[in-house]
């Protein structure tokens, strides 16, 4: 049976540093967490907390041009889940649910097949390139996009795929973009936790007569389990909020609420056309914020596993 | 044992083929359409037109500076906050993990209507103030400063998971008493201790904001400022061709500059990786 490493001897009493320094290390540590902290904090306070209570405030409120009062009003939250942007609302969560769910699959299965693989330059490559891919969304990706699969794309002339039913601009093709900057996304997101899985757990798994499968049911999984899990929240939160690439490739022709943000923001001309952009920042919010609510306590719970 | 090992093998190998096809397809499909006019056969003339292209040097100037800017604002603002929480873990780490993690869930489009409305404070309500001029100055056109703010922001979450996971490699507690007993100061154990620990997440870091920078629209766009992103699509108007070359070599520029700091991340850290 192969010799287990030693872990790091618990700290024995008598070893412990002389009162005095115990009791000046004491004091420093505990005014330092606040105190280094408290830049961020305050950063986010200012900087998040301000622009986003203006979009709760431009929700709820309506001013009147012409006499300058503002009043409290719920128009503005009714207009933004009616109708059109509604529509905009559902279809936007459902693209982000089915994208983010095949990018979290097919993420695990690349980063695993590039973990796995024994060759030296590859992980660094495919990492590095994941890092460029990831952010590779936007405009760049949609432009590239429509010169490979869009109506007179390179792709399209070649293999004849708009014989064939295809067409770039469907829910199906937004697919196919999103997912050329979620599957990286994940790679980044589930590589450092792939590491993470010794060698040594595999080996122990195989010692006692594990298989492949019951070694990923029983091990792997469990304890990729809260890494898998912020991915899948990581991947929605990113297709959800996707404005640039489906703006560049769609234009208006699939309701989607970034776009329809977008215009309300861009439309001063209509009146009150800016409660109604911020009404729908706020639903998209709640909706991003209910998806947190679910995520954070099944993470609590996985996240026993790495202890 | 061995028909396994060749099984996965072969799995590995599958997965890999098909994500490099899907991957490069685009890239190549690209490339073709630029190069290959109809009715003029191949021709480099896109990618000779980029460098005269007016506006090019400016947009991407400026996204680069402002790339600059924000990684160094992020990382002094999360390094000190992270690593005191992982001394006295308590309350403040879950805290920092929500606050940081909140920018995620609001996307950039709401973001950016909740910037917008402050920044229309500044003529409305604020013109007879001294912050009217604080409002004019962080929308300097040559040196957005509201940019770096809302972009410091958005890298949030992507800096805090990327030193995350560097931190719980890890063990800072450990590090830190064994560093002070030494009769380290504490601002030598967090750079001759802890930051070279945590190098390869530093720089993971500070790719994801570089990317996040050069490539970001939405904010840029509404509050028309024009960086690199913003004038590829301005140019895409009138040069289709112009725009898919723009892109491909933007992704070029940024592939370069990653591979040239993960390369200096990764030099220094081979001597420290043969922990048990």
């Amino acid at each position: 049976m192969p010799t287990v490493a030693t872990t790091v001897s618990p700290p024995v009493p008598d070893a412990a540093p002389t009162a005095s320094g115990r009791a000046g290390a004491r004091r420093s540590r505990r005014g330092s967490p606040i105190l280094a902290a408290l830049p961020l904090l305050a950063f986010v306070a200012v900087f998040f907390g301000l622009p986003m209570l203006a979009v709760l405030i431009g929700a709820v409120t309506a001013t009147e041009h012409a006499t300058g009062t503002t009043t409290f009003t719920a128009d503005n939250l009714t207009r933004s889940v009616q109708g059109a942007y509604l529509d905009a609302l559902t279809s936007s969560i459902k693209l982000s649910l089915v994208t983010a769910a095949l990018g979290v699959v097919l993420g695990t299965l690349l980063a695993q097949a590039v973990v796995a693989s024994r060759l030296p330059g590859l992980r660094n490559l495919v990492v590095t390139a994941s890092g460029v891919l990831a952010n590779f969304g936007g405009v760049p990706l949609a432009f590239a996009f429509i010169a490979t699969l869009g109506i007179s794309g390179v792709m399209t002339e070649l293999l004849h795929l708009t014989e064939a039913g295809w067409s770039l601009y469907t829910p199906a093709g937004l697919a196919v973009v999103y997912l050329y900057f979620l599957i990286p996304l994940m790679v980044l997101v589930i590589a450092p936790a792939l590491d993470g899985l010794r060698p040594q757990w595999r080996e122990a798994a195989a010692n006692c007569g594990a298989t492949g499968w019951q070694f990923w049911r029983l091990i792997g999984l469990p304890v990729l389990g809260p890494s898998l899990l912020g991915g899948f929240v990581l991947l929605f939160g990113t297709a959800f909020a996707a404005y640039a690439t489906a703006a560049a490739m769609v234009g208006s022709v699939l309701p989607l609420v970034t776009l329809q943000i977008a215009d309300a923001l861009g439309g001063n001309v209509l009146i009150g056309q800016e409660g109604v952009a911020s009404a729908l920042a706020l639903d998209m919010v709640v909706v991003a914020a209910l998806v947190m609510a679910i995520y954070l306590p099944l993470q609590r719970r996985s996240a026993r596993w790495l202890r | 044992m061995a028909a396994l090992t060749r099984r996965t093998r072969a799995w590995h190998g599958l997965v890999l083929a098909v994500a490099g096809l899907y991957f490069a397809a685009p890239l190549v499909a690209s490339f073709v359409f630029t190069v290959d006019v109809p009715h003029q056969g191949l021709t480099g003339q896109a990618y000779a037109d980029i460098l005269g292209a007016p506006g090019f040097t400016d947009g991407l100037g400026l996204s680069l500076l402002l790339a600059v800017a924000t990684i160094v604002l992020v990382l002094a603002l999360v390094v000190p906050a992270m690593v005191a929480v992982r001394l006295r873990p308590g309350r403040l780490g879950s805290v920092i993990e929500v606050l940081c993690t909140l920018p995620l869930v609001v996307p950039p489009i709401a973001f950016v209507a909740g910037i917008g409305s402050i920044l229309r404070l500044g003529p409305d309500q604020l013109s007879d103030t001294p912050l009217y001029q604080t409002f004019l100055a962080v929308q300097d056109e040559r040196f957005p400063v509201a940019l770096v703010l809302s972009y410091t922001v958005l890298a949030l979450p992507f800096v805090f998971r990327s030193l995350d996971s560097g931190l719980r490699a890890v063990d800072v507690p450990t590090l830190t008493e064994a560093a002070r007993n030494c009769g380290a100061s504490w601002w030598q154990v967090l750079v001759r201790v802890l930051l070279p620990n945590l190098r390869s997440s530093l720089a993971g870091a500070a790719f994801l904001t570089l990317a996040l920078v050069l490539g970001e629209y939405t904010i840029a766009r509404i509050l028309t400022f024009e960086t690199f992103p913003v004038w590829i699509v301005k140019i895409s108007g009138s040069e289709a061709r112009l725009s898919v070359a723009v892109s491909l070599l933007s992704l070029l520029i940024t592939w370069l500059l990653l591979l040239a700091l993960s390369s200096a991340g990764t030099r220094t850290t081979t001597a420290s990786e043969d922990r048990p």
